[in-house]
Parts: C-alpha cells; structure tokens; sequence
C-alpha cells in the first residue's frame, strides 16, 4: 500500500490537473519510486488514483523505457548502444567480437540485458540512444550520465556504486 | 569567428540566469511584441524570416502557423519538442542546458502568434537535470511577470508546464506526442490536423525548441537580419550541429545555415580522430550515409535536398575508414526496429527483416539476392503509416547507393572484411 501522505499527495495533483490522464506517467514515476519498480499492487493503485483502467495503464507502462514493471537493482543501468556509442570504443581491444560497451558491462556483472546481479545491485536494461553522444560511449545510472567510458572508468564507476551507502539513491529513472 | 546567437550565452559550467540573458537582449522582444504588435504581425515576421523547423522536418514555422484558423476554438496550446531521442542528436540538451530563458521566451512569442493560452513542455527522461532546470526557470520567469497572468502588463495570459516523458523514440513525432501527454499510447496518429484537432482535441502546434529559440532574436534584430546570418542564398539564420563518432572535438557547434559539411568537420571538430573519413549521416540517425564525394555540400535543407540527402536534425555523425558500414547499419536498423510503435505493418515486420538481412550479410552467409531484396524493403518502407520507417530506412539506402562495394564484399569474402584486423 502507498504510505497515506504519497497518496494524498498524488491525489491533489491528479485532482488539480484538468485532464486527470495528463498525469499518468507522473504517477507511474512517484509510485514507482516508491516500491523500487512499478509492482502489481502498484499498479493498481496508480491506476485507481488515476481513474484509469489496470489495463489502460498497463499498455503504457509496459510500452516506456523508464517504466520498470519488473524488481531492479539499486542501480539501473541505461548504457547505450546507440550508433555513435557503438563506435566509439577506443581501447576496448577486449571487444573484438561484438564491439559493444553493452557486451563489456554485462561480462563484467555477469547479466545478461534486462538482468539484475544475484547481488540485487545492478540492472542493465535496455536504451535508446541516451543523447549524450558528444561523450561517447556513455552511460546512465539512475539518470546520471557517465561517459566517455574506457574500461577502465567504467569498472572505476561499478567500485564506486558498490561502495555507496544504502538508500543513498533514488530509483525512478 | 561567425556570430553566435543562440549559443551567445554558453559557458562551459552552468546555464545563464535570467539576469545574463537579460543582459544580452533576452526579453526585449517579448516586451516589443506585446506592446506594438498584433499576433498576426508576428506570424508574418517570422515567414519573412524564412525560419524551418529545427526537429527534422525543416517545414516553414510561419506557414505551419499559418495553418490555424483565425476562429479556431480556446483553449490553443504549444508544444515545445524537447524529446530528440534520435542517435546522434543532442543539441537541444545543450541549448536548454546553457540558455533556458530563450527557449522559454521563444514560446511565449508562439504562444501570442497563435494566441495560445498553455505550452507543455515534452522532455525526455534522460534529460531530467535540463526539465529540473527548466521548472526553476519557469518559476523565475512567472515572479518577474515575464510568464503567466498578464504578462508585463499586456493583458496576455500565458503559462507553461512541463510534461516528462517515460521514453520511447516515437513521441518526438509531433502526433504521438501529443497522445502521450494525453495519457494515451503513444503512436502517430494522422487523423487530422494538429491545428485543428491537437491536444485534448484543440489546436496545438508542435515546434522544436530550437526553432522557438530563434524567435526573441527574429522579432529583436528583424527578419532580414536573420536571413542574413546564413551563407547560403535561400537560407536563414544559424543552426546547432551536433557532431558526433569519429572527430577529435565532438560537440554541438552553432553556425551559419549552409556551412559547407566539409569544414564542419574539418575545422570547427578538428577533423577525424584518427583514420580517414570513410562516410557520415549528415542530420542523424534517419538520413542517408553521405559518401566522401559529397562532403562539400552546403549544409542547408535545399542543398542537401538537391544531391538526395536531408538536413534533418543537423546530427552529423562521422565514421572513419575502420567502420564497418554494414554493421553500422545493422546496430541503426535494430535500434529502429526495437523503437517501432508496432501500429503499422511494413514497419513493424519491414524493419526486423531488414535488420535480418544485414545480419545475414555481415555474418557473410548472405548473397547478392539479399542485397537486393534489402534495397526493395528498404523503399518499401515509404508505405508506412507515418515517417518512422522511411527514416530507419533512409541510413541503409546511403549505404546501397554509395557502398554497394563494401555489401559485396561481404558477399564474396563471406565473412565481414573488418573483423579481425
């Protein structure tokens, strides 16, 4: 259940909004932040606040990126493989097959894209182009963008998130 | 040096406050506007300017204004694009990034051109630093009377909001966009006119940023000022580049419209990084692989047009002699064929098919009935229902129109012939 202040909270803001489904993926983000990931019960919820469907909401959640309707990890990672990150990997001499910053970080975490470590740290899901293209290759994590990448800073990057304290982090995007 | 306008007031650290962008002409045109001219004035000012869109399309802003009724019904709404979630493309991120009273100045003008009372701002989820900023701003603008009710006195109302994305590559098409804010599934949707029939069912006029960026500076300086900052004749104003891959500088450069490609590249990104250019997408992920021969080409949408390529977006992406053309296309064709809406057929079967074939091909297990059976998809793809499909296609005809060579040696090596090097 959504704590009674979120609630009311997301009640007033869909009440003030002229077109109650304006708000539909505002809703999806706050509900989802507060459960990790966009749950079932969620679901619900959101979709009640919103005057909306399960079913309606549904086709939306589960056709946007940022929607995570399955558990994530602390930290999702967006890394993208977009043309121009895809190019961009000087120094990579590890990637001869694919050539891929994707296939690196998923060797590194052992996942595979959509994934999260046993450990419940990391999920990489899948991106789009970023639009971080002048800091080739790049990455986003929980929205923050790193880039450009070497295997080296990307592992740098892996140690720090490792080491940061818990809850130090929001999960909506 | 050629005069930077849009990117006047870019620092390497932070955007400008209100207060820089005052200082450097910001508002002017707003306060001149409301007080001299009529909404329609504004209108012909910027036809005058000959100013296209920015997001790809390069349509008169002016003639798509043009296209809302003089009775249509209230409320009327302006959508600004921020969304650009093509690869390669991310000048938007910087424009808002170093100058958001522009953009939010350049939409309270549309606003009165079309005597509009709302703008929701679309943004993508990537870019949550630039919508925070963005809100911030906003509430600046409404303390200094610069946004809202009565606006510097005038009697015009006017407010924008700000809509964030949950991400997929379709709601920057101006229709889909418009059935995302509403809650709905984003798809295209051409039942009608969007000056008609736009948001919640009233007129609504989509413009990229960047274009709505270049009206305080239209309205301020005139339109034949504006023409004239372009080099080349036809053109107007200035454009952002973001260019991208394989040069030592990437980064989004503003400069002249008709700036020849070649010294885009050569100059301005401090050339290639390493090996040779081999090709480049001259305005994104959705224009045709443009071949060396064609790299003095004037970078303005006529130009472009008349050697059979666009300027799209203006995201130049540079590949060297070491790409692999053929993979390129493949990585381009499957983040295409992923970012389908699935509405219509020849796109959401034509594309993994096409990316099929290019797998086949690089793999080397294809042969030259393949390279053909791609190019007829590939223009097939012009039967889709809007113009995702022809643009997912468009890298892929570059790429049989000017490096047929490298597809068949594919074919014959049976094997990609830059694995392994």
């Amino acid at each position: 259940m959504l704590p009674a202040k979120l609630k009311k909270e997301l009640q007033r803001d869909v009440r003030a909004s002229e077109h109650p489904r304006e708000k539909a993926v505002d809703v999806m983000y706050a509900v989802q932040r507060h459960y990790g990931y966009l749950s079932d019960e969620g679901l619900a919820e959101a979709a009640s606040l919103l005057g909306m469907s399960e079913l309606e909401l549904e086709e939306l959640a589960t056709f946007y990126d940022y929607i995570y309707r399955r558990p994530v990890g602390r930290f999702v990672l967006h890394v993208c493989d977009g043309v121009v990150c895809w190019m961009c990997h000087e120094g990579w001499a590890c990637l001869a097959e694919e050539e891929s910053i994707v296939t690196y970080l998923c060797a590194r975490l052992g996942v595979e894209v959509g994934q999260t470590t046993p450990d419940g740290m990391f999920t990489v899901l899948p991106s789009a182009c970023i639009g971080y293209c002048e800091y080739a290759p790049a990455m986003l994590v929980n929205g923050k963008p790193y880039g450009p990448l070497t295997p080296q800073s990307l592992d740098k990057v892996l140690d720090e998130l490792r080491n940061q304290p818990p809850g130090h982090l929001v999960l909506d995007r | 040096m050629s005069e930077k306008v849009l990117l006047q007031n870019r620092r390497p650290d932070r955007p400008a406050t209100l207060e820089e962008y005052r200082a450097s002409g910001g508002y002017q045109a707003l306060a001149k506007v409301l007080g001299e001219m009529q909404p329609h004035e504004l209108t012909q000012a910027v036809l005058d300017s000959g100013l296209k869109g920015r997001g790809g399309a390069g349509f008169p802003t002016g003639r798509k204004w043009s296209f809302l009724r003089a009775d249509a019904p209230h409320p009327r709404y302006i959508i600004p694009n921020t969304d650009e979630m093509e690869p390669g493309t991310f000048k938007d991120r910087i424009l808002v990034g170093c100058d958001p009273h522009q953009i939010i100045e350049g939409t309270i003008l549309a606003g009165y051109a079309n005597q509009a009372q709302r703008a929701i701002i679309f943004i993508r989820p990537s870019y949550e630093p630039e919508a925070e900023l963005f809100e911030r701003e906003f509430s600046r603008a409404r303390d200094e009377g610069l946004l809202g009710e009565n606006i510097l006195g005038s009697g015009f109302d006017f407010d924008i909001a700000l809509h964030r994305s949950a991400g997929r590559y379709i709601c920057g098409e101006a229709s889909a966009q418009v059935r995302a804010i509403q809650g709905e599934r984003p798809r295209p949707d051409k039942e009608g006119h969007m000056t008609d029939s736009g948001l919640w069912g009233r007129p609504t006029i989509v413009n990229n940023v960047e274009t709505l960026a270049c009206l305080p500076h239209i309205l301020r300086n005139g339109p034949d000022w504006f023409k004239g900052l372009a080099v080349s004749k036809g053109g107007a104003g200035t454009k952002l580049f973001g260019v991208s891959g394989m040069v030592a500088k990437p980064d989004c450069y503003e400069l002249p419209i008709g700036t020849p490609l070649r010294e885009i590249i050569f100059e301005h990104a401090g050339g290639m990084k390493g090996g040779a250019f081999k090709a480049c997408l001259p305005g994104g992920a959705s224009t045709k692989l443009l071949a060396p021969k064609d790299l003095d080409v004037a970078m303005d949408f006529e130009a472009l047009a008349a050697i059979g390529h666009r300027l799209g977006t203006g995201a130049i992406i540079v590949f060297d002699e070491g790409a692999c053309l053929v993979s390129a296309c493949l990585n381009l064709v499957t983040f295409f064929a992923r970012e389908s809406c699935g509405w219509c057929t020849p796109c959401r079967e034509g594309l993994p098919y096409m990316r099929h074939l290019l797998l086949k091909i690089e793999l080397g297990e294809a042969d030259e009935g393949c390279i053909d059976r791609l190019g007829e998809l590939a223009k097939a793809m012009d039967h889709s229902y809007c113009g995702f499909a022809p643009g997912a296609a468009a890298p892929v005809i570059g790429l049989l129109e000017n490096f047929r060579d490298e597809l068949l040696e594919h074919v014959a090596q049976g094997c990609c012939p830059f694995k392994g090097n």
